[in-house]
C-alpha cells in the first residue's frame, strides 16, 4: 500500500476509532466507518493538515469512500 | 402538586470521582486545593485551583474513558464530559433505565453549567485568528454549547422528556434541581436527571476571574488554606471544576417501582438582587427573600432547619449571607448547624448548587455535618454552629442548601428525610 494510504488510513483509524482492518478501498466513511456528517468534515480538514494541500468544499462532498480520498489526495499532493 | 424525591446521585469533585469517595474524604477534612497543574498559571495572580484528581480510575481518580469513548470524548469540551459522567453515575445509582417508550417520555434531562466551553472558545479564537476560519473544528459549537450535557445524556439513555439547561452563574445547579422538580411537581414528566457541571480552570478562566477581583491569590505556598469561609483571613474564592447531578422522581413513581429514595424536595425559593453585576446587596435582603420563599413552600418554620449549606465562597460576601440565615432563624439560631463545604472542594460555580444538594442529601442519609475547614478566626460572632475543620454528628431531619450568582440570582432548596 502506498505512503498516501497507510497516511490516510492512520488518520481515519484516530478520528473514526474504528478497526483498521474495517477500513477497506470501497469502504464509506458514512455507511461503513460510523462517521456522521461532521465526521466528515473533520475528516477533510484532517488531510488537508496532515497533505498540506486544500480540498475545496465541492470536492469534499465526492470524497465519500476511503479510496475516494486516497485517489483524491494522491492526485492533488 | 406532586411529591419529588431524590432516588439518583453522581458527582465529580476535586475531591474524587463519585459521591461515596468525594463524601468520605470531604468527612475527613480533605482538601482537594493544590497548584494548578493542566496549564502553566505561573503568570498568573492565583496559580491554584481545586483540580478533579486525573487518573486510571481507581482510588477516586477521574479516567475520562471510563465515562465516554476517546473519539467522541474529543469532540466535547471539559465540563460536558463532567457532566456525561456525573449523570452516568446518577442514572446508574437510581436503576431508572426504561426500555418502553412511554417512561422514556416521561424522563426529561435539566443539566446546566455556569459558563459552559470557556476553553474551548478561547483555544478556537486563537486557532481562527492564528490559521484561519477553516481550521475550525466542525464540532466546535457542540462541543461548547451548554445545554450539549442535556442533549448527550438524554441520547445516551434515551431519555425523550423536556430537555432543558439553565444558565444562572453560580445558582445554576441549584435552579436547575428546582426547576426540573418544579417539571414533575407539574406534571410535565414523572424523572429528570438534573445538575450543573463546570470546567474553569483555563488560563482565560482564572484570568477573567482575577480581573473581577474574585479569587483568592496570597496562599501559593499552602492552596489548602486558601478556601476558608467565614474566617477573618480569607482573600477570595479558590476556583474548582467538575458536576453534580441528581435523579428526581415523583415520590409514587419511586415507591411503585422499589427506588432507592434519598431524600425529598420539599422547599425551593427564589429571588433577584436588583443590585449590582457581581456584588451581592450589602444587607442580604435578596438571599433572605430567596430563603424565605423556600421555607414557604416547604411549609415548615425556619427553626425546623437543622443543617445549612453555605453558599459561602470565602469572600468578603460570606458574612452578609451569614447575617441573612440568622435574621431567618430568628431565636433558633444556635440550634442549626451551617457549614461552606467550598472550604474543601473549592467554588463549581454552575457545578456548586447541585454538588452541595447532594451534600445536604448525604448528610440527612448519614446524620452528619461536613465542616468548613480552614476556620480558624471567624470574622464575625455568630450564634450559629459553622462546624469548624471537623464533622458535626447531629441529627439532621431538614436541610437547605443556597446558592447565589453573578447578576444577582439566588437559588435556595430545602431538602427533608423521607420517614420509613
Amino acid at each position: 500500500m502506498s505512503d498516501i494510504a497507510d497516511r490516510v488510513k492512520k488518520i481515519v483509524v484516530e478520528h473514526l476509532g474504528v478497526e483498521e482492518g474495517k477500513i477497506t478501498e470501497g469502504a464509506s466513511f458514512i455507511d461503513d466507518l460510523g462517521a456522521d456528517s461532521l465526521d466528515t468534515v473533520e475528516l477533510v480538514m484532517a488531510f488537508e493538515e496532515e497533505f498540506g494541500i486544500e480540498i475545496p468544499d465541492d470536492a469534499a462532498e465526492n470524497i465519500q469512500t476511503f479510496g475516494d480520498a486516497v485517489k483524491f489526495i494522491t492526485e492533488a499532493a | 402538586m406532586r411529591r419529588v424525591v431524590v432516588t439518583g446521585l453522581g458527582m465529580v469533585t476535586p475531591l474524587a470521582c463519585g459521591v461515596e469517595e468525594t463524601w468520605s474524604r470531604l468527612l475527613a477534612g480533605q482538601s482537594g486545593a493544590g497548584p494548578i497543574t493542566r496549564f502553566d498559571a505561573s503568570h498568573l495572580a492565583t496559580t491554584y485551583a481545586c483540580e478533579v484528581p486525573r487518573g486510571d480510575g481507581t482510588d477516586g481518580t477521574f479516567n475520562p474513558d471510563d465515562w465516554m469513548e476517546p473519539k467522541e470524548a474529543r469532540k466535547v469540551d471539559e465540563f460536558i464530559l463532567y457532566g456525561v459522567a456525573a449523570a452516568e453515575q446518577a442514572v446508574r445509582d437510581s436503576g431508572w433505565m426504561p426500555e418502553d417508550e412511554d417512561s422514556r417520555c416521561r424522563t426529561g434531562v435539566m443539566i446546566g453549567s455556569g459558563i459552559g466551553g470557556l476553553s474551548t472558545i478561547a483555544e478556537t479564537a486563537v486557532l481562527l485568528k492564528e490559521r484561519g476560519p477553516r481550521r475550525v473544528s466542525p464540532f466546535f459549537i457542540p462541543g461548547a454549547l451548554i445545554n450539549l450535557v442535556s442533549g448527550h445524556v438524554s441520547i445516551r439513555f434515551g431519555f425523550k422528556g423536556p430537555n432543558h439547561a439553565v444558565v444562572t452563574a453560580c445558582s445554576t445547579g441549584a435552579h436547575a434541581i428546582g426547576d426540573a422538580a418544579r417539571l414533575i411537581a407539574f406534571g410535565d414528566a414523572d424523572v429528570m436527571v438534573a445538575g450543573g457541571t463546570e470546567s474553569p480552570i483555563s488560563e482565560i478562566g482564572i484570568a477573567g476571574f482575577n480581573a473581577c477581583k474574585a479569587l483568592s491569590t496570597k496562599r501559593g505556598d499552602t492552596p489548602e488554606a486558601a478556601s476558608r469561609p467565614y474566617d477573618a483571613d480569607r482573600d477570595g474564592f479558590v476556583m474548582g471544576e467538575g458536576a453534580g447531578v441528581v435523579v428526581l422522581e415523583e415520590y409514587e413513581h419511586a415507591k411503585a417501582r422499589g427506588a432507592k429514595i434519598y431524600a425529598e424536595v420539599l422547599g425551593y425559593g427564589m429571588s433577584g438582587d436588583a443590585y449590582h453585576i457581581t456584588a451581592p446587596s450589602e444587607d442580604g435582603a435578596g438571599a433572605l427573600r430567596s430563603m424565605k420563599a423556600a421555607v414557604a413552600r416547604a411549609g415548615i418554620d425556619p427553626s425546623e432547619l437543622d443543617y445549612i449549606n453555605a453558599h459561602g465562597t470565602s469572600t468578603m460576601a460570606d458574612v452578609i449571607e451569614l447575617a441573612a440565615v440568622e435574621r431567618l432563624l430568628g431565636d433558633s439560631a444556635g440550634k442549626a448547624t451551617m457549614s461552606s463545604t467550598k472550604s474543601a472542594i473549592g467554588h463549581l460555580l454552575g457545578a456548586a448548587g447541585a454538588v452541595e444538594v447532594i451534600f445536604c442529601i448525604l448528610a440527612i442519609r448519614d446524620q452528619i455535618a461536613p465542616p468548613t475547614l480552614n476556620l480558624d478566626t471567624p470574622a464575625v460572632e455568630t450564634p450559629i454552629d459553622l462546624a469548624p475543620k471537623v464533622a458535626r454528628k447531629r441529627d439532621i431531619r431538614l436541610a437547605l442548601s443556597n446558592s447565589f450568582g453573578f447578576g444577582g440570582t439566588n437559588a435556595s432548596l430545602i431538602l427533608g428525610k423521607i420517614e420509613s
